[in-house]
């Protein structure tokens, strides 16, 4: 009941948000909700699978590199046609990947290696990928429409937010569908024993793969709706410290609630935004929330709020 | 021709000798504390600034430039001492806890060195000049080679004897050994583990903080230098294996050699090789080339 209230005054706001709030806030809001689709995704695996896969910025990558090249060198400009490309592109990858990570190695070994991998290849290889400088990822048309009398703010704060809110409403639909499926079961009962999840007859290997593709098919569409407000795409969306701050915000939510994951893309984003307009050292502010969210409050903001349940830690 | 390789050759072993030295301290943590240290890239930045101040007050103060490399090794090994404060004020507290959450700490680490460096030196690069060429050249089969990149390799060499000593005929290398075998039966033996740990850790930072130290006259201190070598670092224990000194060093010289070629062979290639070595190894090898059988 009562997250039922709180999920419809949150839609409400979301709803008003660009009719009430400055410009600039709402620009604000698209990394929040892109960021938003990635770790719906990710928490699958951290939080769901309890794995924790350290190279995930490999598939943001993928997908927002997969909204330039469409744009830019095939001049495909339809977003109903991007998403589905850049998820389809992250799985053709994370088949293989996730083949090889869930089986033989801790996954965050793998998953480094791969994205490494590929942060190299298009930092390298110029001619393909414009090196260090990226690539242009041109503004995409929404709904059939070219929009093409909007200014870049009124677009964005237009058309694209409510474009994006609805990504992210029909993402957090489905993953919920998901987790509370059999199938969402099983990767539970991974986490929990997976001995006994063995025992019962469930594929562990299989259904952390069946888990790590669905991760990388969000992570991809996150990528790409992130890729058009910066309009360039570079390199640094793959690099392993871009892995490292959306494990961070999982964790600053609380992994072990189903929305906590996007309540950290949220308090991030704006927080980053806060801290940086003050000092300009945010990382060392981060570093130590960080470090005080593991030592102490490692269940997150949402583990802080919801007292009455006792937050699990997993112990090694 | 000749000259050619050799040049390449010795630019990779003396980036191995630099590479060994934070992928040994990043073992020797890893085979006791069980903790995959991400900041060791960021002892080695931190290792480097302090090399370069050490070195800059040393010759501000009338110090002969030929003498650099001490106050350089005692900059680089006196920061290392920070990690008695990283150990005692933060990883203690995560011992007991998912391997998930020691990562993260250890990435919230990254994230707050970073612009504590950025905060302490500045955003531009610094260096120690052309301080290194004070040795000379040594011409090895009509290549020119700094002696400076000499002494570092023998250095490095020297260090990897002596850590095997230290592990094997000492009396602080067994208990060393018997707590990464089993932490347990150790303590039932009577070893204090928060002693043993505070020292493993801190002499694993002073390995990383030197190896930045030593390798700063050859270039330049970045502050984004730390999070670029980690990867590496990663790359030479997955490819040595977890926890092996041995497989540091053989790694090293396998991701320090190949990259150096690489680079002048085909540079688009650089790093791209040697990931790929590291995925190739994970397939076929996933303890690493002498990772325990257990790992």
């Amino acid at each position: 009941m009562r997250t039922a209230v709180v999920l419809s005054l949150v839609s409400l706001a979301l709803l008003a948000i660009p009719l009430v709030a400055p410009a600039y806030y709402v620009t604000l809001m698209l990394p929040f909700m892109a960021y938003g689709v990635v770790l719906l995704g990710l928490n699958l695996l951290f939080g769901y699978t309890g794995l924790v896969s350290f190279g995930h910025a490999l598939f943001i990558g993928i997908g927002a590199y997969t909204g330039a090249v469409l744009t830019t060198r095939f001049g495909v400009r339809q977003m109903e046609l991007i998403l589905p490309a850049a998820m389809l592109a992250a799985a053709v990858v994370a088949a293989p990947v996730g083949a090889l990570c869930v089986r033989y190695v801790k996954i965050y070994f793998g998953t480094l290696a791969f994205g490494m991998v590929f942060y190299t290849f298009l930092l390298k290889f110029y001619k393909l990928t414009g090196g260090d400088e990226g690539m242009r990822m041109l503004r995409p048309w929404l709904l059939g429409s070219e929009w093409a009398g909007w200014s870049k703010t009124a677009y964005l704060i237009g058309p694209y937010y409510y474009f994006s809110l609805a990504v992210l409403v029909l993402a957090t639909l489905l993953m919920w569908r998901i987790v509370r499926s059999p199938f969402g079961l099983c990767l539970k009962t991974i986490r929990e024993n997976q001995l006994k999840a063995e025992s019962l007859g469930v594929s562990v290997p299989l259904y952390r793969w069946y888990a790590f593709i669905i991760s990388a098919a969000y992570a991809a569409v996150g990528g790409a709706l992130l890729a058009t407000p910066t309009g360039n795409v570079d390199p640094t969306l793959a690099y392993w410290t871009h892995s490292g701050n959306i494990v961070f915000m999982v964790l600053l939510g609380g992994f072990s609630s189903f929305f906590g994951p996007l309540l950290g893309a949220f308090v991030f984003i704006f927080l980053q935004d806060t801290v940086m307009s003050i000092f300009p050292y945010w990382r060392l502010i981060f570093g130590a929330i960080l470090a005080f969210i593991v030592i102490f409050a490692p269940g997150g903001l949402m583990g802080l709020f919801a007292r009455r349940r006792p937050v699990e830690v997993p112990r090694g | 021709m000749t000259a050619n390789i050799v040049n390449i050759l010795m630019g990779g072993v003396f980036h191995a000798a630099i590479l060994f030295l934070v992928a040994a301290g990043l073992q020797v943590v890893f085979g006791v504390q069980k903790i995959f240290n991400l900041a060791c890239g960021s002892f080695y930045a931190l290792g480097a600034y302090s090399g370069v101040s050490a070195v800059a007050y040393f010759t501000g103060h009338g110090g002969p430039p030929t003498l650099f490399i001490i106050p350089l090794a005692l900059g680089g090994l006196a920061v290392g001492l920070v990690g008695v404060v990283v150990e005692r004020g933060l990883l203690r507290f995560v011992y007991d806890r998912d391997e998930t959450f020691q990562l993260l700490l250890t990435f919230a680490l990254v994230l707050m060195l970073e612009d504590l460096i950025r905060m302490t030196w500045g955003t531009a690069p610094v260096s120690t000049g052309g301080l290194y060429l004070t040795y000379g050249q040594a011409r090895i089969l009509g290549a020119t080679v700094p002696v400076y990149n000499l002494l570092v390799i023998a250095a490095s060499v020297a260090i990897a004897l002596g850590i095997g000593w230290l592990l094997t005929r000492t009396a602080f290398g067994r208990i060393i050994r018997a707590s990464a075998d089993n932490r347990e039966m150790a303590e039932a033996l009577g070893v204090d583990m928060r002693w043993v740990y505070v020292r493993v850790f801190t002499l694993g930072t002073m390995l990383g903080t030197l190896g930045g130290a030593l390798v700063i006259p050859a270039t330049a201190a970045m502050s984004e230098m730390g999070i670029e070598l980690i990867v590496e670092a990663f790359a030479v224990v997955v490819i040595g294996g977890l926890g092996s000194m041995r497989g540091a060093f053989v790694g090293a010289l396998v991701v320090g050699v190949l990259r150096s070629v690489a680079i002048s062979v085909y540079p688009e290639l650089e790093m791209l090789l040697i990931y790929l070595i590291v995925i190739g190894v994970l397939l076929w090898r996933p303890r690493g080339l002498f990772g325990a059988a257990t790992a």
